[in-house]
């Protein structure tokens, strides 16, 4: 099963690298992890996209809790929620492949952010599935280069973590 | 008040109330030897490795409930620490250990004796600091402190580059009174619904037992956990953790369970219908294999950390809380809604569990000839019972043995590494109790292998005049090792042979102490009435024991309670002790 657990934590050096000793030290998956300070610029947000059976994600939740850093933590996966991943994609695009690049991209609502003689770099955000419905239709001939940011997550409606 | 980092240290050490810091000096700690130096509301203890620092801080907060301090140097100080410090991490022993770093400046240059500490010890702490700025030492000491007693207790560090505690750096010093932190909260009461769910069928068992842990030493709920055996009646089981924790000649006491504990215990969990699991945490040499563990229980948890709940065996009624706070709790609802066990299904289960006991699984054959490591303790409990006592071991089979055969009737006065299972562990950790209990008696039953990994120390012992009684049950062999060769490796001994043993006897007399060699079961009893009569000398006796005892009843690694190998000599005709 798959899970989203976001988790705010207070912004101190260290902090990351308890929840990654964590994961490592007790043997769990971590498919991405993102992390960044919020507007208060004491805590951090972190996303964790994690995968286990029922009784691991209990320990993860728990485990992560006990982290005398986590502020609070709540697994989106049981409520609606929104995901998001930034991806910015280089591919090469000459010739005849131009112009059909440039419609891909338009139809999975991309935008190309650079441009040189015989390549776009595309920028384009949505669920993780859809960027890698992307990557499948560019196919693996025209990729130069991708990098995605890890799967970002918020609680839809009046839902919040703070 | 102005004070520079190095003063607020030792400042905030005695503003916690703390009477003895046990560490080893070097560079990067100079300056806050320096201030130690200058006062003496503290008593600093000189080890003499400091792994036995860290060990020394936790016998004494074993034995106090206090919090143990450590102070180390940075590189190889803390290295050397790491034993004492993970030692007390999976124990759950509030510990603070504060370690000097190479100064913020050259952080991460490979300077002189640098290590990461925070890094290397991340795994093994609570909680752990580096303090980058003298105003954020009083503030992190004070949370160091809170964060290790609180809660589920633990070792935390607080790493300091040398900078911080510069002499000539003063700041204005105010100790916090008080601290709340955003992101730790530990839990203090159960949910009062969770714990009526539990009496409830507590009151409808047949087969109850009670199970309980390091937990009710760490939370000083003996006297409640007594009041709740006397009340119901049920059967009271400890873990290797746990004994102390009740009265050990207690009636209801069946003894320790799990790997090496007795028969009329495993079996019970075996064939319980509700089990009450009270500040334990289901360790694997508890449980053996989990799909055999208590299959036909319900199962009522209580503990600190929600961690411990659920996550080895699932449960059924998790009760979060400090377990003093929830056997008050439990207790009173039980009075107050005059709440009565099922006493005609207990009586039964008590015949059943009275027929297992009289198995007497611990029996052992007895000999005039050789020392039996069971005799060597059971005499050792006749000449001690009635002192003031405190025992602390080695990891082995003379721990196994010290567990079964002296039966403590109260808690926090035995004091071993379970989690970790630290050899050299015994000795220092008999120093930090001796010093909190300068007038108790304290031993320290250990191996010849486990007691020369912390030989050093008798150094200490005699710097700072502690009379302890260290029992080496000398087997010759690394007998725990030996005893898994001999059943699960057809007897073959790799590297289990303890060979070019010192004189035992000289070597305690080039320390400054008395040494003894007992080898003759006729002598022992004497030979401990003169060493517990010499009450100021530390006595060593080197006492020779059977080479190959084994320590029964076992569970093998992966068996169910149901499957242990009772001792050969059960089914002898002969006459056992
Ligand atoms: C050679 C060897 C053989 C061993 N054989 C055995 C054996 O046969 N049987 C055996 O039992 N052990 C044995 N052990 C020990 C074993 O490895 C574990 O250390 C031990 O079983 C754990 O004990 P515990 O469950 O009481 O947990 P502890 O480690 O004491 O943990 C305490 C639990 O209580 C909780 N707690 C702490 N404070 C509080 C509080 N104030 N309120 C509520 N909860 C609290 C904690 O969160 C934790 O879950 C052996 C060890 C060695 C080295
Ligand atoms: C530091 C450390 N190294 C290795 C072990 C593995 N170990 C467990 S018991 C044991 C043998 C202990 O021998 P001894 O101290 O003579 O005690 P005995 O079992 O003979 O009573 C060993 C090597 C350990 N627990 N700790
Ligand atoms: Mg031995």
């Amino acid at each position: 099963m798959q899970r989203i657990i976001a988790v705010l934590l207070e912004n101190e050096s260290g902090a990351l690298s308890r929840v990654a000793n964590l994961f490592t030290a007790r043997g769990y998956n971590i498919e991405s992890l993102t992390v960044a300070p919020t507007e208060d610029p004491s805590l951090s947000r972190m996303t964790i996209v994690t995968r286990g059976d029922e009784n691991v994600l209990e320990q993860i939740t728990k485990q992560l809790n006990k982290l005398i850093d986590v502020v609070k933590l709540m697994d989106l996966t049981e409520g609606p929620h929104i995901e998001r991943e930034l991806m910015m994609i280089k591919v090469r695009a000459d010739g005849g492949v131009r112009e059909e690049v440039k419609r891909m991209s338009d139809i999975f609502r991309g935008r190309i952010i650079d441009v040189a003689a015989n390549q776009y770099t595309i920028e384009m955000t949505g669920g993780s599935q859809k960027l890698d419905a992307f990557i499948q239709v560019l196919g693996e001939e025209c990729i130069i280069e991708t990098v995605r940011s890890g799967v970002m997550g918020i609680a839809r409606g009046n839902k919040h973590l703070v | 008040m102005e004070l520079s980092g190095a003063e607020i240290v030792v400042q905030a050490l005695k503003d916690e109330g703390v009477e003895y810091v046990w560490g080893y000096p070097g560079g990067a700690v100079l300056h806050i030897y320096d201030a130690l130096f200058k006062q003496e509301a503290i008593q600093h203890i000189l080890v003499r490795h400091e792994q036995a620092a860290t060990h020394a801080a936790d016998g004494y907060a074993r034995a106090t409930g206090k919090v143990g301090v450590a102070l180390v140097t940075s590189g190889p100080g803390a290295t050397n620490a790491v034993t004492g410090i993970a030692t007390a991490f999976m124990d759950s022993i509030p510990m603070v250990v504060v370690s000097g770093q190479v100064p913020t400046p050259v952080i991460g240059s490979d300077a002189f004796q640098e290590v990461d500490t925070v890094g290397i010890t991340r795994p093994c702490v609570k909680h752990n600091f580096l303090v980058k700025r003298v105003q954020d030492i009083a503030m992190t000491m004070k949370k160091a402190f809170y964060i290790a007693a609180s809660g589920r207790p633990g070792p935390v560090v607080v790493d300091i580059p040398k900078d911080v505690t510069d002499p000539d750096i003063k700041v204005s010093y105010v100790y916090p009174a008080t601290i709340q932190m955003r992101s730790y909260m530990p839990v203090e009461r159960g949910h009062s619904g969770q714990i009526r769910k539990a009496v409830d069928f507590m009151m409808q068992a047949k087969r109850p037992v009670i199970y309980t842990g390091g937990g009710v030493v760490l939370g000083d709920a003996s006297e409640n956990l007594y009041k709740l055996a006397q009340v119901t009646g049920f059967p009271v089981t400890n873990t290797l953790m746990g004994l102390g924790g009740y009265p050990a000649t207690d009636q209801l006491f069946l003894g320790m369970l799990g790997m090496h504990g007795t028969y009329e215990a495993n079996m019970a969990m075996h064939e319980t219908d509700v089990l009450i699991a009270i500040g334990a945490r289901f360790d694997d040499r508890v449980t053996g294999k989990i799909a055999h563990f208590c299959p036909h229980a319900k199962i009522i948890h209580i503990d600190v950390d929600p961690a411990s709940i659920s996550k080895t065996v699932r449960v059924d009624v998790p009760i979060v809380g400090q377990v003093n706070n929830v056997l008050e709790d439990m207790l009173r609802l039980i009075e107050e809604m005059q709440r009565k066990p099922d006493v005609k299904a207990l009586s039964d289960w008590w015949a059943r569990i009275e027929g297992w006991r009289s198995v007497n699984c611990l029996s052992y054959l007895p000999s005039d000839q050789v020392i039996k490591p069971q005799k060597a303790v059971d005499a050792l409990y006749q000449v001690t019972r009635e002192m003031d006592f405190y025992l602390t071991s080695d990891v082995g089979q003379h721990q196994m043995f010290a567990a079964q055969f002296y039966p403590f009737d109260k808690p926090r006065r035995w004091i071993n590494s379970g989690g970790l299972g630290t050899m050299g562990f015994g000795l220092p950790a008999a120093m930090g109790v001796q010093q909190a209990f300068p007038e108790a008696t304290v031993a320290c039953v250990t191996g010849e292998a486990s007691i020369q990994m912390c030989i050093q120390e008798l150094a200490t012992c005699k710097q700072y005049d502690l009379p302890l009684k260290i029992i080496l049950l000398n087997n010759g062999y690394m007998g725990m090792v030996r005893q898994w060769q001999e059943f699960f490796y057809d007897g073959r001994y790799s590297h289990s042979y303890v060979d070019a043993l010192p004189d035992f006897i000289k070597l305690s007399e080039s320390f400054g102490h008395v040494g003894m060699q007992v080898t003759n079961p006729a002598d022992l009893e004497a030979a401990y009435r003169e060493a517990f009569g010499m009450r100021d000398r530390l006595v060593f006796m080197d006492i020779v024991v059977d080479p190959e005892e084994n320590v029964y009843p076992m569970i093998e690694a992966g068996k169910g309670h149901h499957e242990m190998h009772m001792s050969p000599y059960l089914s002898s005709e002969r006459e056992l002790a």
